[in-house]
């Protein structure tokens, strides 16, 4: 079996979510993340723990919970139907939502940790210069927390190139759509397709290798530049 | 220290041996369409035998893939035939202990009433957004479903609705959970609750579903777990089964 005969559909499809769920859980993660390091409010406490949920959840409570509540049955299904959008489950964007969930904490702990090493002296400073909370923000705070950015971004992709179980239970296995690269090795596995699993399987493990010895690489780098 | 050693050690071997005077245990690996129907069995049989059953299901891809890297299960029951044989032939099963145990029945099912008629029109009708099957690769029941589909010639109509379940127990959820509309099922899962609408697929529709078991090469010398096939033959473990939603051979 040569790399042409393996079904590659999927590769595809998983670089599509993974970097669709980067790009939003960025534009969501950042203000979480700069408002967890920033307040002093007593919600704080529980908002980080609701945050840091899917840390300890296993897979499969998520995609229970998704798949009731984004189902025809359930309020968000409701919602979504109303809209004209139709379910969530068995779609392209019910992956995106689901991985989005799962992934948060791995891009606003990181975010937060970075946010919250600035401390407040660099922003005060930007004040007085007469930058306005906006400018301190993308000019100051946003440059020096970049490895905290390069971080939180590449674990949320990687983490969602390899989430498995929330697919498995909300995604209903449709090539071109939900089947994505950890569902179709499982697939093939099970079929016992030896050579397609080893192709996408090997290539799996090759290339979580290189994006986290990367993430290791640009976050050293990205420190001494900051430094 | 050296007192307390000869303690634990003496303790060690008083649960080993307690271990093995108990070791009256069959672990079946049960295909999932068979789950509630298993649960039954293995509770008579327990209560007959004494001897206790522990239970792992799955699909029976991933069932079979599981025993052949060696997993401690001692009897299979599978949804297929394609697989206990190539257990035979690998080696990994007692060649000649293989019998079909229950023939599955496919039914279109929705949780909804009404849904499904007596004919199973609404797969002409088309009038849903979802039908659920198992993974037609892995799960018997799947392939059985394929065949239905492309028999009256709606397949290619239907394709792009189609979600797969990992097995026919996450098949019978998508429908339960109204996820999908429609769905096909085992017969046995739509009968332990009796609720929505259903067609049962005539059995010309589709190969028959024989559902063999085989007794695997670890417990060639396990009494317990030929107990456990002999006891699955039985005219009463029989009655069970054909009372559950499955065909039996006479």
């Amino acid at each position: 079996m040569t790399l042409t005969q393996v079904p590659l559909e999927p590769v595809w499809l998983t670089l599509k979510l993974a970097t669709l769920t980067t790009v939003l859980l960025l534009l969501v993660g950042t203000p979480v993340a700069w408002w967890l390091a920033r307040t002093r409010s007593w919600w704080k406490h529980p908002i980080s723990a609701v945050v840091a949920l899917p840390l300890v959840l296993p897979p499969t409570v998520l995609g229970f919970y998704l798949l009731l509540l984004l189902g025809p049955n359930g309020p968000v299904g409701h919602l979504t139907t109303a809209l004209g959008l139709g379910t969530l489950p068995f779609t392209f964007a019910g992956l995106v939502v689901g991985s989005t969930l799962y992934s948060f904490p791995f891009v606003v702990q990181p975010l937060q940790n970075a946010f919250e090493a600035l401390g407040s002296r660099p922003l005060e400073v930007a004040a007085t210069l007469r930058a306005t909370p906006w400018q301190a923000f993308t000019t100051v705070a946003v440059p020096l927390a970049l490895p905290g950015f390069i971080t939180g971004a590449v674990l949320g992709f990687a983490h969602t190139v390899g989430e498995f179980g929330v697919v498995l239970m909300i995604g209903g296995n449709i090539p071109g759509e939900t089947k994505v690269l950890s569902v179709a090795i499982y697939d093939h596995v099970e079929a016992l397709e030896w050579d397609q699993t080893h192709w996408l399987a090997g290539g799996m493990l090759l290339f979580s290798f290189l994006v986290v010895l990367a993430m290791y690489l640009v976050a050293r780098r990205a420190r001494q530049v900051a430094l | 220290m050296n007192g307390m050693w000869r303690k634990l050690m003496v303790a060690a071997a008083f649960s080993l041996a307690a271990v093995s005077a108990s070791a009256a245990e069959v672990t079946v690996a049960v295909a999932a369409n068979f789950t509630s129907t298993m649960k039954t069995l293995a509770a008579k049989f327990e209560a007959k035998t004494g001897n206790k059953v522990v239970v792992s299901f799955g699909s029976t891809g991933k069932l079979y893939t599981q025993i052949v890297n060696g997993a401690p299960y001692d009897v299979f029951l599978s949804a297929d035939t394609a697989r206990p044989q190539l257990l035979e032939q690998n080696g990994k099963a007692v060649v000649g202990s293989r019998f079909t145990y229950a023939l599955g029945r496919l039914v279109l099912w929705s949780a909804k009433p009404g849904v499904v008629d007596t004919e199973g029109t609404i797969l002409n009708d088309g009038d849903f957004e979802h039908i659920a099957i198992a993974n037609p690769k892995t799960a018997p029941y799947g392939a059985a479903a394929m065949e239905v589909m492309n028999g009256l010639g709606v397949y290619d109509t239907i394709k792009s609705r189609i979600v797969e379940g990992d097995n026919i127990a996450q098949t019978y959820q998508f429908v339960a959970t109204g996820n999908a509309l429609i769905g096909f099922v085992a017969l046995s899962e739509v009968e332990a609750k009796k609720t929505g609408s259903w067609w049962e697929v005539p059995q010309g529709y589709y190969t028959p579903i024989r559902q063999d078991a085989i007794l695997l090469k670890r417990a060639a010398h396990n009494a317990a777990a030929k107990r456990f096939m002999a006891f699955l033959r039985s005219g009463a473990a029989q009655a069970i089964i054909a009372g559950s939603g499955y065909g039996v051979d006479q």
